[in-house]
């Protein structure tokens, strides 16, 4: 059988997800994703009846187990500046990043 | 000094908070522990092969803790009452923010990153007058289920047999506990993380329900799964520090608004009357070859499945009523439906991590701004990252999602429902709680299994189905296996049923105090 993640689909994916990859890392990873989606593909064999919901936690939180609602507030966070002190590059209270790609409109 | 840190925390407690020792006296012995046992915390780029020391520590915050535990004794003097957890050593897995404090997940991508507000889990045990002894190691991002792919070398191995894994991914905690480097460590639990570890490191670990205890300031993984949770060397002590942790949390709105009872008032009281259930479905592997795309099913050790019945038959003694057969026949799907839930929320949790706001940034020369997004994090993270964020970007595609993602949480809702037959108090069975073993084998030797992620991920066979459903369970010590490695059994609870499944595991720790495997120590603390 082919295997589902060829390496045209990988080399896309690694694209999206915004990383970069040597060959030997990408060969072992693709590779990994295979053997992982041959695990995964149990899952199509599991009867499921009909109208079974999708579970978005295990466990269902009803309004009495929810936090309240809280009043929109804002807040100053007392932390701005220790938490500029962690960017790599600021400059007058705003992240400083390298050209951002675009197009110029006519 | 030193035997101080091998008390148990209740009894460390009360001996500080009586004035017979000092927290300070407390904190120095389980820091000369430290200095006696975990040899060179890991580090970026350290040696992989070490195999002789714990290894449990990334930072160790000696200054910190020294004042903490001064504090405390300040306000001791002055006929305070500084807390349930006064002068009581604990780590943190550092996969929580700790202001002030190095918080690196592991992971090269957040070496630098120095916390600018602390989890509040932790806040909660500063607040119970715990002394914090540092940020112990975790698989990278908590990614793993042996430590290995930490980007902190060497990462921390197991107390019994350091050439053998201490288990993951909050195995730096378990490791910690286990050889007496502070009587308790906070861990996560996302698939096993603090019940594996604890399986194999011989300690106690707990999984509360979903929600009960706050994620706030915990680096997130699967935000639907992940529980920070207790590790300690007994019961009381676990059951004191949920007491200490648990609760609502304005800061995180999946903190559930129940109110928390005291974990420790029904200690004691035993089993009497309890309906405890043991599955066939949990009593074997169900075990996927990749090379071949075949699944086989093959059936728990030996040891192991005799360390259950075991407990079963203590458990009957002391006035439980066993109840065999209870089906729960969506077990073997859990690592599947997790690869998939897993991997989604992985891979849009780590795309915060850019080089912009906080962490590495590489030192190359980028283009432009997405050149610098690749470059970074194709530095900053490991292989497990790196898998997870591929492998979730393709299974939640929009032309894959409804084949994967949504049929994986409709999984997780058969999951649940195994288990909510099982609790029903109408239902066939009406347990207060299900018998398990912890994991499928003892703690296996470094680097056997590191690489094949398949293989490792089926380590958490038995522990994430209780994930899925968000029900509690509890990992106990239960003996040890001939080659001298710890053997866990687990006992998993209804929603918010933590104070039941901790009156059970103590009842089960009383009728086994006289066993001779309880009188064994780790290897790491002979002639300490």
């Amino acid at each position: 059988m082919a295997e589902p993640i060829s390496p045209d689909l990988f080399n896309h994916l690694v694209e999206l997800a915004a990383l970069e990859l040597s060959a030997e890392d990408a060969e072992y990873l693709r590779d990994q994703m295979n053997k992982q989606l041959k695990s995964i593909e149990e899952l199509a064999a599991i009867p499921i009846p009909e109208g079974t919901p999708s579970a978005a936690h295990g466990v269902p939180f009803p309004a009495e187990l929810r936090a309240p609602l809280r009043k929109d507030t804002q807040v100053q966070a007392p932390e701005a500046a220790d938490i500029q002190a962690g960017a790599p590059q600021t400059s007058d209270g705003y992240f400083v990043v390298p050209e951002i790609p675009h197009e110029d409109l006519d | 000094m030193s035997e101080l840190c091998d008390l148990p925390a209740h009894e460390l407690a009360t001996r500080i908070r009586k004035k017979e020792v000092s927290a300070l006296e407390a904190t120095e012995a389980a820091l000369e522990r430290v200095r006696a046992v975990d040899g060179d915390p890991g580090r970026l780029d350290g040696p992989a092969d070490e195999v002789q020391k714990v290894h449990a520590f990334i930072t160790v915050t000696e200054e910190r803790a020294r004042q903490q535990a001064k504090a405390i004794d300040e306000r001791l003097a002055k006929g305070e009452v500084p807390g349930p957890l006064a002068g009581v050593p604990y780590t943190v897995k550092d996969i929580f923010a700790v202001k002030d404090v190095l918080t690196t997940a592991a992971s090269r991508i957040l070496s630098n990153f120095v916390a600018p507000y602390t989890a509040t889990p932790v806040e909660r045990l500063d607040a119970a007058g715990a002394v914090m002894l540092g940020k112990v190691n975790l698989d990278e991002f908590t990614y793993g289920s042996s430590n290995e792919s930490s980007a902190y070398q060497p990462a921390s191995r197991n107390p019994w047999n350091p050439a053998h894994v201490p288990g993951g991914s909050s195995g730096g905690s378990a490791a910690a506990v286990a050889a007496g480097e502070g009587a308790l460590s906070l861990g996560t639990d996302t698939a096993g993380s603090i019940r594996q570890p604890a399986a194999f490191c011989g300690v106690v670990g707990m999984k509360p329900t979903y929600g009960r205890v706050s994620r706030y300031g915990l680096i997130a993984f699967g935000s639907s799964l992940d529980c920070p949770g207790p590790m300690a060397r007994n019961v009381r002590d676990t059951a004191m520090m949920l007491n200490a942790i648990a609760g609502p949390d304005p800061r995180d709105s999946t903190a559930a608004a129940t109110p928390v009872s005291d974990y420790t008032a029904a200690l004691e009281e035993g089993v009497k009357g309890m309906r405890i259930g043991l599955s066939p479905d949990y009593d074997k592997i169900t075990f996927f070859d990749p090379e071949t795309g075949e699944f086989g099913s093959q059936p728990l050790p030996k040891e192991i499945a005799d360390a259950v019945l075991r407990a079963a038959d203590k458990l009957s003694d002391a006035g439980a009523r066993i109840i065999e057969n209870v089906p729960m026949p969506h077990t073997r799907y859990g690592i599947p439906a997790y690869f998939v839930i897993s991997r989604v929320e992985a891979a849009s949790n780590l795309h915060r991590f850019d080089g912009v706001k906080y962490g590495h940034r590489t030192a190359l020369k980028p283009t432009d701004l997405r050149d610098l997004y690749r470059k970074t994090r194709a530095e900053g993270f490991g292989p497990q990252p790196k898998l997870r964020i591929l492998m979730g970007m393709y299974v939640s595609a929009a032309q894959y999602s409804e084949q994967y993602y949504h049929r994986a949480l409709q999984v997780r809702s058969l999951i649940r429902g195994d288990f909510d037959a099982a609790f029903d108090a109408n239902g066939a069975h009406k347990l207060d709680a299900l018998l398990t073993a912890t994991t499928p084998t003892t703690a296996f030797p470094v680097g056997d299994i590191y690489g094949d992620s398949v293989l490792m991920q089926y380590a958490d066979q038995l522990a994430v189905p209780a994930n899925h459903a968000g029900v509690p369970a509890i990992s106990l010590p239960a003996g040890l296996s001939g080659d001298k490695l710890p053997l866990g059994i687990q006992l998993v609870g209804p929603d918010f049923s933590e104070a039941t499944l901790l009156r059970a595991a103590r009842a089960y720790e009383a009728a086994t105090e006289g066993d001779a495997w309880r009188a064994e120590r780790p290897k790491v603390l002979v002639g300490v």
